[in-house]
């Protein structure tokens, strides 16, 4: 996976995850670009896009629009599966995950993003095992209290 | 000064900003504040002020001065620091960014925390935006963590030893130890990582690919039975929850295992033979009822297909794909026609069972879909489906998008070209394409076209009359109007004469003819080229037109001070034709004859043409390379180019019709050489027939210089003419002799005719001189070429024959030429 974009139904930027290194002018460009594309596609349309020498998967869950881009050799179908697989984790996560929770929650959705991939790879297959890691991490996090008496370094 | 406002308050502020110039105005505002808290150094809300940044970031805005705040973040002993920090280094560091090694130390120090979600955090970061430097200063790190027992730790570190190894392949050996036990884990998420691991290895370096294939040191099993009992497990083992999708175990770590064993199998005899029952498993027994069991069936027919695999499993995998074609489901068709698109090359019978369904995706709504049904119906187009295929393609090309119809449209001609089962089905297709596409055909299009016309020489009649139909009405598409306003230049008699036997002819005058041609002149959508070939069209016509021949004097010399320049040149030169050459002008615009049948590359290489005067009478296609089929009973002469001709005569590629053997050119009419008294019994004028031909050009002879040495044919009374010598590379029997005429007197000599006689055995042209007047004290020389035809190869022989003006009288003087070098005959 060469990156992940989430953005809503009016073109805004949700989640954006770069798993390659592009200068911040190109990534811009690229996801306006690519919102533009995803957006103006026919309802009934295959979820697969070509763009450059890339594959662009998206899926539309309520009002979020969840798009990867991978490379010629990668299996379409089972990119398919690996966004549902995310949208689930969420899910188990927040509870009945909607837009509003990984807006005001933006920092979460990425811890968990980064549980499931890595470096543009699956690293964990089993959902139990990805939120229950996130959940542990969430119990390192201090409390207030712990958190102004410790010592900054 | 009061605590910064917190994330969430935050967010909830900007979203109730109601212009973007409100939100611009809230976001500079609390940038500033969270700038002068940075420079506090306030430890106790640098991660939120950080965190909120990073929101910012995400709404498009500069966050470039919180880089160094997440390197003090990660630095932090807290481990929500950590984890903000970790993300802020991921979202707005970069390898290309200088302050990004200062966290190589950091890393270094977390990769041995005691925390192993801080040691997650570490190995996390690093392998997603890791740098070559810091991937080499860590890669020993991961190395360690990649033999830990922690299965949390282990398949991270797998990862992250991925990504080092794309930063930095150098280092791959390192990893190649440890990864010897990987696969004996029961922890799936250590086995997948694992699988991308050895995948990404294999993919890279065919040592390490040849490492695999074979007997591991200190395990007893091989990788590729190893891989095939860890997928006969996943299908077989009963219902597992926490891997379950839709029914199926863990299809992520199925179709990464069917990945590496495809590249484990490739071009491998003994590991494909391994490998043919687990993939004939897998192939029928995954349920396909939704998209996981397709996923997983998909990738195992690209593993059949590219393995070694027998013909029975391929004929398998290729069903599956055809069934593919059949789901209602657009994602799946598009995987199918992808797969298929790889595999018709190899497996083409196969793939030609599902012909009509590929065919029906034409008709699909989405793009994707519809471009590879169309490359792939031509890819399957052959001898015996031509005709329906052509009616479904022509179809498509008249309702497809636009970025289409360009590709579809050079499909269907070299389609056509290949396996048309008759001309008059050809010309009927190219037809279609024109009328319908005419104006996405791309512009090599045309010259191929017009070859192919010209060598269906039945067709004549039938091809010019459909053109001009189908330009009466319409005359905007360009290649269109190219394509029949040649054919109406060469085949205008025919159309006025209503020869046609394929269909009714239809009754048109000269006039109308010229009417439509002169439309595409004046018209405004014509582009120059266009206007081109109409006007060598009507000139054309001044020799096939009998009643009208004024009425395209006038058009021509209109023309003649046109603002497009080649335009205006070309009608320049057809004026000239009228005027001063016009016994000329039936020869030179005589009717193109067959051209041999080149390559569709094959006009191109030969191009090259010298001289405007060239390309103006030749329209702006290269000319066809100029030999006749070897059955014509004439020798011909390939034309020089005309460097050695100035521009006054235009050198027309004038052309006889193949099988006519009586009609002859006679450029030399007015050389008077026929019945000379002076001609010797021995010596045969150079008589017709002779044949000229489509052009060639200069490229095609041997450098003069090459080595054959010039000579003096005649010096007297001042007069000195001299021969040089070319022979030419595609007809060893021609020579080409350049002649200069010079004058060492003190007067010029005028109304210079040079004349030449050969042999019987020979034949000879003569081209147009250059000028008729030598001037005095060498001051200048005429030139002119003469081609000799010698197949015979005897030994070349001439009698020139002189006459001039000098000092006031008529001269006149006979000579022979015996002094040719061998090189020039032989």
């Amino acid at each position: 996976i060469h990156f992940i974009l989430l953005f809503s139904r009016q073109g805004k930027l949700r989640l954006q995850k770069w798993y390659t290194t592009l200068p911040d002018k190109e990534k811009k460009k690229i996801i306006r670009e690519i919102i533009q594309i995803v957006l103006s596609r026919h309802q009934r349309t295959s979820s697969f896009v070509d763009w450059k020498d890339l594959k662009l998967i998206y899926k539309r869950y309520a009002s979020l629009y969840f798009c990867c881009a991978v490379e010629d050799q990668d299996n379409e179908l089972l990119m398919l599966e690996v966004v549902h697989r995310y949208v689930e984790l969420l899910d188990r996560y927040f509870g009945n995950v909607c837009e509003l929770d990984i807006i005001f929650n933006f920092e979460k959705a990425y811890f968990i993003l980064d549980e499931f991939i890595i470096g543009g790879e699956v690293q964990e297959t089993s959902k139990k095992s990805a939120v229950k890691a996130i959940e542990d991490s969430d119990m390192l996090q201090e409390t207030v209290e712990e958190y102004m008496n410790k010592p900054a370094f | 000064m009061p605590a910064p406002i917190r994330l969430r308050e935050l967010i909830r502020t900007i979203r109730t900003a109601r212009t973007q110039a409100e939100e611009r105005e809230m976001i500079q505002k609390e940038c500033a504040a969270i700038r002068s808290s940075f420079r506090e150094e306030d430890n106790t809300y640098r991660c939120r002020n950080v965190a909120k940044l990073l929101y910012m970031h995400m709404l498009g805005y500069p966050a470039h001065f919180g880089q160094l705040e997440c390197l003090k973040l990660i630095a932090s002993q807290k481990f929500t620091d950590k984890r903000i920090g970790y993300l802020g280094a991921m979202l707005l560091l970069d390898e290309r960014q200088d302050v990004h090694l200062l966290m190589t130390n950091c890393i270094k120090n977390d990769l041995n925390h005691s925390t192993q979600y801080v040691q997650g955090l570490a190995l996390c970061t690093l392998g997603c935006m890791g740098s070559s430097e810091m991937c080499r200063d860590l890669a020993g790190e991961v190395e360690k963590l990649l033999k830990t027992s922690n299965s949390y730790l282990r398949k991270k570190a797998a990862l992250c030893a991925v990504h080092v190894i794309r930063k930095v392949p150098e280092l791959m050996e390192m990893f190649l130890p440890a990864t010897k036990n990987l696969l004996n884990e029961k922890n799936h998420g250590v086995l997948h990582t694992s699988v991308v691991l050895l995948t990404e290895m294999c993919e890279r370096s065919p040592d390490m690919l040849a490492h695999f294939r074979k007997v591991r040191q200190l395990s007893s099993s091989q990788l590729v039975p190893q891989l095939v009992r860890i997928l006969k497990n996943l299908i077989m083992s009963g219902y597992s929850p926490e891997h379950d999708v839709s029914g199926i175990s863990d299809p992520f770590l199925q179709v990464r295992i069917l990945r590496l064993l495809r590249i484990l199998g490739r071009n491998d005899d003994d590991s494909s033979e391994a490998m043919n029952d687990i993939l004939a498993q897998v192939a029928t027994n995954t349920e396909t009822s939704k998209n996981v069991g397709n996923a997983i069936l998909y990738e195992t027919v690209l593993t059949i297909m590219d393995i070694k695999s027998e013909s029975g499993l391929r004929v398998l995998a290729i069903n599956i794909l055809g069934r593919f074609l059949l789901n209602n489901d657009k994602n799946i068709r598009y995987v199918a026609l992808t797969s298929l698109l790889k595999t018709v090359q190899t497996d083409h019978n196969a793939v030609q069972r599902h012909r009509s369904t590929i065919v029906d995706c034409l008709k699909d709504l989405d793009v994707s879909i519809k471009r590879r049904a169309m490359e792939l119906s031509f890819a399957l187009v052959n001898g015996n489906n031509v005709r329906g295929m052509m009616k479904e393609l022509l179809y498509f090309l008249d309702s497809c998008e636009p970025e289409f119809k360009a590709d579809c449209a050079s499909g269907i001609f070299l389609a056509a070209e290949k396996y048309a089962p008759s001309k008059r089905w050809h010309i009927d297709t190219i037809m279609r394409v024109l009328t319908t596409a005419g104006s996405y055909v791309r512009d090599d299009a045309v010259p191929n076209l017009i070859q192919l016309i010209t060598n269906s020489v039945e067709m004549h009649a039938y091809t010019v009359q459909r053109l001009y139909k189908a330009i009466l009405g319409d005359y905007s598409q360009q290649p269109l109007v190219q394509v029949a306003s040649w054919c109406i230049g060469e085949y205008g008699d025919l159309l006025v004469s209503g020869q046609c036997e394929e269909e009714e002819p239809i009754q048109v005058t000269e006039d109308e003819v010229l009417d439509i041609l002169e439309s595409v002149l004046i018209s405004n959508m014509s582009a120059s080229v266009t206007r081109g070939y109409a006007l060598t069209a009507i000139m054309k016509l001044s020799t096939r037109f009998t009643c009208t021949v004024n009425r395209i004097k006038k058009v021509v010399s209109i023309y003649g001070s046109s603002i497009d320049v080649e335009l205006q040149q070309r009608a320049v030169e057809y004026n000239a034709l009228f005027k001063k050459y016009d016994h000329m002008r039936p020869a030179l615009l005589e009717r193109m004859p067959v051209m041999e049948k080149v390559t569709t590359n094959g006009p191109t290489e030969i191009v090259q043409t010298n001289g405007e005067t060239e390309t103006a009478v030749l329209e702006t296609k290269p000319p066809p390379p100029g030999l006749q089929p070897a059955n014509q009973a004439n020798d011909l002469l390939d034309l020089l180019g005309g460097s050695d001709i100035t521009p006054v005569i235009p050198t027309a590629p004038t052309s006889k019709p193949a099988s006519a053997g009586g009609e002859l050119l006679d450029l030399l009419g007015d050389l008077n050489l026929t019945g000379s008294p002076v001609s010797a019994p021995a010596f045969q004028i150079a008589q017709p027939p002779f044949l000229l031909d489509g052009l060639t050009s200069q490229p095609l002879f041997n450098d003069t210089t090459a080595g054959i040495p010039s000579i003096t044919a005649y010096n007297k009374n001042g007069l000195k003419i001299d021969f040089t010598f070319e022979r030419s590379n595609t007809n060893p029997s021609v020579t080409v002799i350049t002649i200069q005429a010079s004058n060492s007197t003190e007067l010029d000599m005028t109304d210079f005719v040079f004349q030449a006689a050969v042999p019987k055995t020979f034949q000879l042209q003569l081209l147009s001189p250059s000028s008729s007047v030598i001037p005095a004290f060498n001051s200048g020389t005429i030139t002119q070429v003469i081609k000799v035809l010698n197949p015979q190869k005897q030994q070349l022989r001439m009698r020139i024959k002189l006459t001039y003006n000098h000092k006031g009288s008529a001269m006149q003087d006979l000579a022979e030429v015996n002094n040719f070098p061998p090189q020039s005959w032989q």
